[in-house]
């Protein structure tokens, strides 16, 4: 041992998190939904996987060259990126709109505006917006192999009855991610467990959406309506691995909370009102923008502070 | 230099009312979803402007300053009721198109922006160069925002299908709104990029001065100026 003491300057206790190690969680937390997506949808769903992963990695690589900055792909977010961004793709898209969503992602909502840590909205359902907006027509058909019919979303938008215990599982049509509800709550308990994430945004998400439905649904306090409706679209997938992005969502406690209520709010508005079925990603990318408020609202008071209002008491 | 070439060279490059200036936005990213749109937009707003600079600037020493505003969008609303009429008449496809953003060029920025900085302070014949040089830029600007939408919203140019739909997939986000402002943001970087390159070269494209009064508080550019006098 040395004999000398090492005096140095403030942080002196370091955590061992780092972005790459979270990422590398948000990764392992993602690979029971993605093998389940792989097995239900077959190769074609492993291909696209394959293409938005490399088409996001690539695009931040060549990008961070052009512009002459160091490469930052080791930090491991823009697998994160690609691989959320295939999860909220359906499978039979064309890869080669895959990998322009990819790109998009990258270059144009998180790179443009300073890379990771200052972008303002989630890259991924940033890219699967630019996607539904551009390919409508791809993005909205899920007919693969045995699923032919609708997603379970838009049969009960339609009147029809759904299998809940199929949507738990996962054996319905929709995005490669979004179908198996137990394969999410999987990697989002390992994601709690290793407290990457908390249950402030996912808790006050469901809770809000849950009393929106009930009241406004239409149908009353009913289990199997409200199953269906938290495991069908993406709600799983985005409450836990995208709306509680660390770069998008509010880092003060009762931020965490109004963030929540605005996304419940929101789904319900656009599962109920809307044109789609499905409005999980516009909410979330909708409250994405609100975060800068919500965190100017809810700051909390630094210790014997007075609140403005109360100094000329 | 010839000072009416300069006129067309400084409203098509120097002082390009979609690129550099950014006046007329509203059209820009409204009408833009095709290079026709673009083009008929751009040429309609020239006539207007041509004329409105020649009367105003003709009428310059009679118009009382109190009152110019008011004068000045007579002018302009007439002129552009004029247009209309002439568009529905021998252009009525086109008209549709353009639909309201037609009786809108009145409050074109553009056309009070021209009025107010230039035409009511020279001479009819420089003013008339200062039109067109300006119409002809705004023209450019919408005819390449249209032309650059169209292709990657529809595969086509000017109506023509250039790409074809076995293989390709119109981007369709490109003819909606945000790709008004997609397109709109590139072509704004890409000419800053080539600003800056020329600047590094020591060959620097010329900057949007503005002044022509000396009086900042009242110039319509004075938010672009980059002479401009200590406050």
């Amino acid at each position: 041992m040395s004999d000398l003491y090492n005096v140095s300057s403030s942080p002196h206790v370091r955590s061992k998190d780092t972005s790459s190690r979270i990422m590398l969680y948000v990764i392992l937390a993602l690979l029971p939904t993605t093998l389940f997506g792989i097995y239900n949808f077959g190769v074609k769903a492993l291909i696209l996987i394959l293409a938005t992963i490399a088409s996001c990695v690539a695009s931040e690589w060549v990008f961070e060259k052009i512009v002459h900055k160091k490469s930052t792909i080791n930090d491991l977010s823009a697998v994160v990126t690609g691989l959320l961004l295939a999860l909220n793709l359906p499978p039979t898209l064309p890869v080669w709109e895959a990998i322009l969503g990819g790109i998009f992602a990258i270059v144009i909502v998180k790179m443009m505006f300073g890379g990771l840590g200052q972008n303002f909205m989630n890259p991924a359902l940033g890219a699967r917006c630019f996607l539904l907006i551009a390919f409508a027509a791809d993005m909205t058909n899920f007919a693969i192999d045995e699923y032919t019919g609708a997603t379970p979303l838009a049969a009960m938008r339609n009147g029809e009855v759904v299998n809940t215990m199929d949507m738990l599982i996962g054996k319905t049509a929709g995005t490669i991610g979004e179908t198996s509800a137990i394969a999410i709550i999987i990697g989002a308990i390992f994601l709690i467990l290793m407290g990457v994430i908390d249950l402030r945004i996912p808790g006050t998400y469901i809770v809000t959406f849950v009393i929106f439905i009930v009241i406004f649904g239409g149908n009353g306090f009913d289990w199997n309506y409200i199953t269906a409706q938290l495991c069908g679209g993406g709600l799983m997938l985005g409450t836990f691995f995208m709306a509680t992005d660390y770069v998008t969502s509010p880092i003060t406690p009762r931020g965490k909370i109004l963030f929540g209520v605005c996304l419940g709010i929101l789904t319900g508005l656009f599962r109920l009102y809307g044109a789609n079925a499905e409005g999980v990603s516009f909410a979330i990318i909708l409250s994405n923008c609100l975060v800068p408020m919500i965190e100017k609202i809810t700051i909390p008071r630094a210790f014997g502070l007075v609140k403005e209002g109360k100094k000329h008491e | 230099m010839n000072k009416y070439v300069e006129r067309l060279f400084n409203g098509i490059i120097k002082e390009n009312p979609t690129f550099v200036l950014m006046l007329g936005m509203c059209p820009t990213l409204a009408v833009t979803t095709s290079a026709e749109n673009g083009l008929g937009m751009g040429l309609s707003t020239t006539v207007v402007l041509v004329f409105a600079n020649l009367l105003i600037s003709a009428f310059r020493k009679i118009i009382p300053d109190g009152v110019r505003m008011p004068a000045y969008i007579v002018i302009v609303a007439s002129l552009v009721t004029m247009v209309e009429f002439i568009m529905k008449a021998y252009t009525p496809d086109l008209a549709t198109k353009l639909g309201v953003y037609i009786p809108l060029i009145v409050v074109n920025c553009i056309i009070l922006g021209r009025a107010e900085s230039y035409a009511s302070k020279n001479p009819v014949l420089p003013s008339i160069f200062d039109g067109i040089g300006m119409g002809l830029g705004f023209t450019v600007g919408l005819t390449c925002i249209g032309i650059i939408r169209e292709i990657l919203g529809a595969g086509q140019i000017f109506g023509a299908q250039i790409l074809s739909l076995d293989w390709f997939t119109p981007i369709t986000i490109f003819v909606m709104a945000p790709g008004a402002f997609l397109v709109l943001a590139f072509l704004v970087a890409a000419m800053n990029i080539v600003r800056a390159k020329m600047d590094a070269k020591g060959k620097p494209l010329a900057k949007p001065s503005g002044c022509i009064s000396g009086d900042c508080a009242n110039c319509g550019q004075s938010a672009m100026c980059t002479g401009k006098k200590a406050e």
